[in-house]
């Protein structure tokens, strides 16, 4: 028979325990990107271009080089400095890296849509620049954004496959594995797949769910003016 | 003769080769109400701005109650001020914006509350009290929780009014509070100006319209024209026998408009 129902029972515990893997290495990713992310769109707005050209430069630069070199070059370069990571931590440290600069673009968007008038007001009202970030400019230029995040969030929970070039046990390695002991590559890919099907609709649910959350608990009734 | 409240001291501003005002001087004395008109594009709301150290200025000095905003002294030397000493000085300006420019994510209160809380260092309590207090001042105790948008224009313009008084300010500038509102609102908000006025110790700037309101309200009313005050005094003065052709010229427009 082409789809073999008892292999498949014997896998599906080895491939849940790797799909959690998987999630870990988004969660932890995504955060780190959305945090980096936030802080290299703050420092490219600097007024100091000793601040906004190297971290223009620098996001440029991460946005233009494919995952997969960030990765084996965090974990396969950085120890010839001495850095030496856990091949989970280099592949989270890559994935946040990369998406950071990609979310960095997303906020820079968000925070160049607040109205002129905002700075403004928080310099009349004597507000720090640290005040000002974070209770007038950050509390409205993210919720307009939090779909494009979803999206890169989506988007980092796909490309967990490259991990498997580091030999971490997500799943598409422990796919990899499983179907090499047995020759059977059917069973294992396709059910990775369908994770990965599962996971995305159920992650898009959940965007949807924030953003309609956060427009809520923000109370931005009627939108910046 | 007593320090002047605000003191333009020969304060140029170009932006590139457009010379927006042209070595200024202009004193206000503590507690004036001085009215500041002029065609659009003469540097009436650059004025403001400058004093709100929302612009930087290219040569001068602006002194705040005695002391340099613009500028601060190092080693016996007047030298251009850091965003600390900034800070410091222009804790004694408020601004009220034509747009308003309320946090549109705040409630009235909120609005009201932020700066006091984050950058006096208030109590959330106190603030909330004295926040309350303002609104009630202006008219709006009924409407403490609600959000700008909700709000008319009149009742937002009236929130930024309180939130400016907030900060307990020693200047408040207002730059044509009222252009921006339904003809059938300018009163309830120039009624509350007329209240600071008469029952605060404020010094007060605005760039105005409303030529009524100029001659009934202001100590001094200052017409300007290319960058230059073209000619000053009391309201009676000037609008009933202004001396400066453009300051004619300019009335008889506006009365025309009207
Ligand atoms: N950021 C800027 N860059 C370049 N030019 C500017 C800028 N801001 C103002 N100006 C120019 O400076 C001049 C004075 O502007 P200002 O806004 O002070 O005029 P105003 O007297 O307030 O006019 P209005 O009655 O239309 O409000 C105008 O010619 C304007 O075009
Ligand atoms: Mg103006």
């Amino acid at each position: 028979m082409f789809w073999d129902w008892g292999y498949t029972l014997e896998i599906m515990p080895t491939l849940l325990r790797a799909s959690l893997i998987t999630l870990q290495a988004t969660v932890l990713g995504f955060l780190l990107a959305a945090s980096l992310g936030l802080v290299l769109a703050i420092l490219r707005m600097s007024q100091s271009r000793w601040v906004s050209l190297p971290t223009g430069a620098f996001v440029e630069f991460v946005r233009s080089t494919p995952v997969l070199i960030q990765i084996f070059f965090i974990f396969f370069v950085f120890p010839e400095f001495g850095i030496v990571l856990p091949a989970m931590v280099a592949g989270v440290i890559a994935l946040g890296l990369h998406y950071g600069a990609y979310c960095s673009e997303v906020y820079r968007a968000g925070l160049e849509n607040i109205p002129k008038g905002q700075w403004e007001a928080s310099v009349a009202l004597n507000l720090s620049p640290y005040v000002t970030f974070r209770d007038i400019i950050i509390p409205q230029a993210i919720p307009p954004v939090v779909p494009a995040l979803g999206n890169y969030l989506v988007a980092l929970f796909k490309e967990t496959p490259l991990l498997s070039a580091i030999a971490v046990l997500e799943l598409m390695q422990t796919a990899k594995i499983l179907g090499s002991q047995s020759f059977r590559y059917v069973e294992p890919i396709t059910i990775v797949g369908l994770f990965f099907l599962v996971f995305s609709l159920i992650a898009a649910a959940l965007i949807r769910q924030v953003e309609a959350w956060l427009n809520r608990s923000l109370r931005n009734p009627g939108g910046a003016r | 003769m007593t320090t002047p409240m605000v003191k333009f001291d020969k304060v140029t501003k170009r932006y590139g080769s457009l010379t927006v005002l042209d070595s200024l001087d202009l004193e206000i004395a503590a507690n004036e109400k001085v009215a500041i008109i002029g065609p659009s594009g003469s540097g009436k709301t650059t004025v403001l701005r400058m004093l709100m150290t929302l612009e930087r200025i290219n040569e001068g000095i602006i002194y705040v109650d005695g002391e340099p905003l613009t500028h601060m002294e190092k080693n016996g030397t007047l030298v251009p001020a850091d965003q600390r000493h900034l800070r410091r000085v222009r804790g004694n300006i408020g601004m009220v914006f034509q747009h308003f420019n309320l946090f549109p994510h705040m409630s009235a209160i909120r609005n009201c509350m932020e700066a006091p809380v984050n950058v006096l260092g208030m109590p959330k309590a106190e603030a909330r009290e004295r926040a309350a207090e303002l609104l009630d001042m202006v008219g709006l105790g009924d409407k403490v929780d609600q959000y700008p948008s909700q709000l008319s224009g009149g009742q937002q313009q009236r929130v930024a009014i309180a939130r400016a008084l907030a900060m307990r300010p020693k200047v408040m500038l207002f730059d044509e509070v009222t252009s921006a509102l339904d003809p059938e609102l300018v009163g309830e908000v120039l009624n509350v100006i007329r209240k600071l006025g008469s029952e605060h110790n404020l010094t007060m700037l605005m760039v105005t319209h409303q030529m009524g309101f100029a001659r009934e309200f202001a100590d001094r009313v200052c017409f300007f024209y290319g960058g230059k005050i073209a000619e000053e005094g009391a309201p009676d003065e000037i609008f009933s026998n202004p001396e400066n052709e453009r300051t004619r010229q300019f009335l008889s427009a506006v009365l025309e408009a009207n």
